[in-house]
């Protein structure tokens, strides 16, 4: 049983398809990586992943003991957060939300798991600091960690490294394979960097507001929209 | 100054609008974090035109004003709330027009009624001559509802303020807490509105939180820095308004602008700069 499925689903947005066949699963240890042109649907099929929008048709189902509250979601930042006065501590503590159901605080099992993934992640040295005076990377990291507070199972990263430099981009790659290959953890990603998505992921989705591609990562290199699509990348 | 304060404290009306202004800027502080965070701020500013409006028409029907205007704002807010994130284009011009027609129901009601006399101004900018006991009983119960469901949705409130794309994914509903934000926010400002008047209201909801995103860096330092601020800015500035007989909404704001002065300029000390570059 996969972790999550999608049988047949489509998305769309006022009656407009955004994202439609899509057919594929992900289970445990997978590093799926979500690659197509901007506006092909690789942000709605996130959401539709994670059940913030419902499918037009078909199914998104989640199985293996995962409940739709324990993905690990990493968004794109907003505008808002840039200038947000929070520690980073606080921002990782949020991500144990999603375990709290009703009851208003945090418990200590949940502060542990708190330090844990600060360790993990080595923001222990920022975790005082104000979220909006960190680098893009540091930002990144943190959220990272909040995202693991709330699964253990699957993370869900939408372009994890848009607006960074390639040195902090590379470590950001490497911390996600880590997660990945040591802990077991599930990793599905909306990439733009397609290079990087061969490099580092088992499977690869590519589409645009359809299915075009989804397979294994030497699979798609070899495939002719495999093909296409980076040739067309290094054109530019 | 304890003469003074012994002076004031002999008027029963002063220490009835001293004990619901205390409890009104502690309430909206607390809440202005997450509006002003949130790019709310001008929703609150719609409400208090709303309050104006209701206020007068309760007024003009004889009345209890808390009883219209507290329902009434709450509405507004539900309205405005889901005007500006179904549309976020037309939000703002939207909480515009809201505002200002129910400035001009308000005037046209007073005119036709009792005619634009002092009352008007005491709406407008704030009086604290106008509160009975029963209007202290209700703000007390009321600011004590703000407080605690704010207390029990503290970490909530945090996660929806910060992020909402994420807290949604993990299952929190974030519409309900933006509504109960909203329905808070109404609530407070429909209690605040006579001390402060209509168009100055908002400032208690504004100034606090921008004030201490000056200088604090966690979310619960500003929580608490602002609450604070608020509460002490209040206080002087009744004492301001009792000493130079001037309406107190006006000497509350001035007070908060002076803080808010002071917290830039500590901000921007030099020296503090340089500390802050080598953490």
């Amino acid at each position: 049983m996969p972790l999550i499925k999608c049988e047949d689903a489509a998305f769309a947005y006022d009656g407009k398809i955004a994202a439609s066949n899509l057919n594929f699963a992900v289970s445990e240890g997978d590093y799926l990586s979500i690659v197509g042109e901007n506006g092909s649907g690789k942000s709605t099929l996130a959401k539709g992943l994670l059940k913030l929008k419902s499918p037009y048709k078909g199914t998104v189902s989640t199985g293996d003991g995962l409940k739709q509250n324990q993905i690990g979601y990493l968004p794109q930042q907003s505008a808002a957060q840039k200038d947000f006065p929070a520690s980073a501590y606080e921002v990782v503590l949020s991500g144990r939300l999603s375990s709290r159901g009703l009851s208003p605080f945090y418990s200590k099992a949940d502060k542990a798991i708190v330090e844990e993934n600060i360790a993990s992640l080595g923001i222990g040295p920022i975790r005082n600091r104000c979220y909006r005076e960190l680098s893009g990377g540091q930002q990144q990291r943190v959220l990272l960690a909040r995202a693991l507070c709330s699964s253990t199972k699957l993370l869900l990263l939408d372009e994890p490294v848009a607006g960074l430099d390639p040195s902090v981009t590379k470590e950001l790659y490497s911390i996600i394979e880590s997660l990945n290959k040591e802990r077991g953890i599930a990793i599905v990603m909306v990439s733009h960097d397609i290079h990087a998505a061969i490099k580092y992921s088992s499977h690869i989705l590519h589409m645009n507001n359809e299915q075009l591609y989804y397979g294994d990562a030497e699979g798609y290199i070899n495939s002719d929209i495999g093909k296409a699509f980076m040739g067309l990348k290094e054109a530019l | 100054m304890i003469s003074v304060l012994k002076e004031m404290f002999a008027y029963s009306f002063l220490v009835r609008a001293m004990v619901v202004g205390l409890l009104v800027s502690l309430c909206s502080s607390l809440l202005g974090v997450s509006l002003v965070l949130k790019r709310y701020s001008m929703i609150g500013d719609g409400l208090s035109h709303v309050g104006f409006g209701s206020l007068a028409v309760a007024s003009a029907l004889n009345i209890a004003p808390l009883a219209v205007s507290v329902p009434v704002v709450v509405l507004a807010a539900f309205l405005l709330l889901r005007v500006s994130e179904s549309r976020k284009i037309m939000g703002d011009a939207s909480i515009a027009l809201v505002s200002t027609s129910s400035l001009a129901i308000g005037v046209a009601v007073i005119s036709l009624t009792t005619g634009m006399n002092t009352d008007v101004c005491n709406f407008l900018f704030g009086t604290i001559l106008g509160l009975s006991k029963d209007d202290v009983k209700l703000s007390i119960v009321l600011a004590i509802i703000v407080l605690t469901l704010y207390g029990l949705f503290y970490n909530k409130i945090f996660a929806v303020t910060f992020d909402e794309a994420f807290a949604k994914a993990t299952g929190v509903q974030v519409w309900l807490y933006n509504m109960l934000l909203a329905f808070l926010t109404a609530i407070t400002i429909a209690l605040g509105m006579r001390m402060m008047g209509s168009l100055l209201i908002t400032s208690l909801i504004i100034f606090p939180p921008l004030t201490s995103m000056r200088l604090c860096k966690k979310f619960s330092s500003v929580t608490i820095c602002s609450a604070l601020l608020s509460v002490c800015c209040y206080f002087i500035g009744v004492v301001i308004s009792f000493v130079y007989a001037m309406p107190s909404g006006a000497s509350v704001v001035l007070v908060n602008i002076a803080a808010f002065l002071a917290f830039s300029a500590i901000q921007a000390l030099p020296g503090r700069k340089a500390a802050e570059q080598q953490n």
